[in-house]
């Protein structure tokens, strides 16, 4: 008796460390100070209505300029596991002023997400972001919904509308799930929420940020639909003449359903564009997966698969650190918003206040995270 | 209908529990008992909900 209870007590204690360490990574409230350009922040839920109150309710935070122009949305968190996305849609919103036009950013477009850590992975349940006053914690995320607030996943994902077969578990994808099902799984109302946004919004550009392991071929490129392809050819050619790095340009394949970069585009008015970033933490050779991988994207076994040609990017040992990462999309959205406007001056989004590539390699991402213990009254909120 | 699946499901990982813990209570060595105590774990936290 004895025996059993020492080995029940065993257990219990695996069971209370196991399970703080789930609750306080699934609760984790991650500050946002809104930044000038913030008049408002909206939910998910304000555009259609049965997100309201779920998980995936997520904030929207409006940046309205002076003059109307154009209007376009940022798409962070749609895979919380990339975190450059979620932190250059941090610098939009806490940072970016507008002289003309609006901006509406989702900084985790799916929480969800956010909030579990993909099985089997190893991955760490957080990580900090150094800052001049301590450090801002991030939920580390995954790939698809928590499925612990959606499940079952069935034996073959039909999308919809198309009823294309995907992977099971990509029923749990947000970036499989576009354009949404009104009354259909939680990953897909919320992309019906995303999408009801774009349409009320008429948002004219909408952007999506990501982030993609070394070994997948669609990487360090702007993947367009047709629609916004002249409008991303420019930006490239830009940004790889001036920004000082390299950025491509793919087209959205009409054959691949569910990605934000063609459903958007075919659903509704706007143009929609995906940015990728490099990520070694999600390459398969990687080795030890944990904060410094996902920060400073050094790793010895992916720099050996590069050396024996598996790679569609370069990495040497000073790997892919998050804040060129992050610069590449924040510089690639901006020059985006340049031509945009210059092309189309009735419907301009003219922004500052954002950091481009070198001023955020040069200062850090940090840099441009706002401290929430100075926020002013009404401007901190939660993610 | 995800609902009511997922009512089963709960149902099942606590009926899987139940039948942990009994074998636990029957197991004769230390080692056996450790093993389907560890076992047991995720059931218990995904009960919880807790993941």
């Amino acid at each position: 008796m004895i025996r059993k209870t020492v080995v029940a007590g065993f257990g219990v204690v695996l069971a209370v460390l196991a399970g703080s360490s789930f609750y306080r990574s699934r609760h984790l409230a991650e500050p946002v100070v809104a930044g000038p350009g913030v008049t408002r922040v909206a939910t998910l839920g304000d555009y259609f209505e049965p997100v309201k109150g779920t998980i995936n309710d997520s904030n929207v935070y409006v940046l309205e300029g002076r003059e109307p122009g154009g209007t376009v949305l940022l798409l962070g968190g749609t895979h919380p596991e990339e975190p450059a996305g979620r932190l250059a849609s941090w610098i939009f919103a806490e940072n970016a002023e507008l002289a003309q036009g609006r901006i509406f950013v989702i900084l985790t477009a799916n929480r969800s997400g956010s909030t579990a850590t993909r099985l089997g992975g190893a991955y760490p349940p957080d990580y900090t972001i150094p800052t001049s006053w301590g450090g801002q914690k991030f939920r580390m995320g995954d790939r698809w919904s928590n499925p612990l607030d959606q499940w079952p996943d069935p034996e073959v994902y039909l999308h919809y509308p198309t009823r294309q077969e995907l992977a099971y578990v990509d029923i749990r994808n947000l970036n499989r799930a576009f354009p949404g099902r009104p009354n259909g799984t939680l990953t897909e109302r919320t992309c019906y929420a995303i999408v009801e946004l774009i349409r009320r919004e008429k948002v004219d550009i909408a952007i999506d940020f990501h982030e993609a392991e070394l070994q997948y071929p669609v990487i360090s490129t702007i993947v367009a639909h047709e629609k916004g392809a002249d409008l991303a050819a420019a930006a490239s050619m830009f940004i790889s003449s001036v920004e000082g790095f390299a950025i491509g340009v793919e087209n959205s394949p009409k054959a691949l359903r569910g990605l934000s970069h063609r459903e958007i585009g075919d659903a509704t008015d706007a143009i929609s564009l995906l940015l990728e970033a490099p990520e070694p933490f999600l390459d398969a050779t990687r080795g030890r997966t944990d904060r410094a991988l996902l920060l400073t994207g050094k790793d010895e076994f992916v720099v050996r698969a590069g050396k024996r040609g598996l790679l569609f990017e370069k990495i040497d040992e000073n790997g892919w650190p998050i804040d060129i990462r992050v610069g590449r999309h924040t510089s690639t959205v901006l020059q985006i918003l340049e031509n945009w406007s210059a092309d189309k001056p009735d419907r301009a989004v003219v922004v500052s206040g954002v950091p481009r590539y070198t001023e955020v390699v040069a200062k850090g991402t940090g840099a441009f995270l706002k401290d929430p213990g100075t926020a002013p009254a009404g401007k901190l909120f939660h993610e | 209908m995800a609902t009511v699946v997922t009512l089963f499901y709960y149902l099942l990982t606590a009926y899987i529990a139940f039948l942990l813990i009994g074998n636990f209570l029957k197991r004769k060595n230390w080692q056996e008992e450790a093993l389907t105590v560890i076992v047991l774990l995720p059931f218990i936290l995904r009960l919880l909900r807790l993941k």
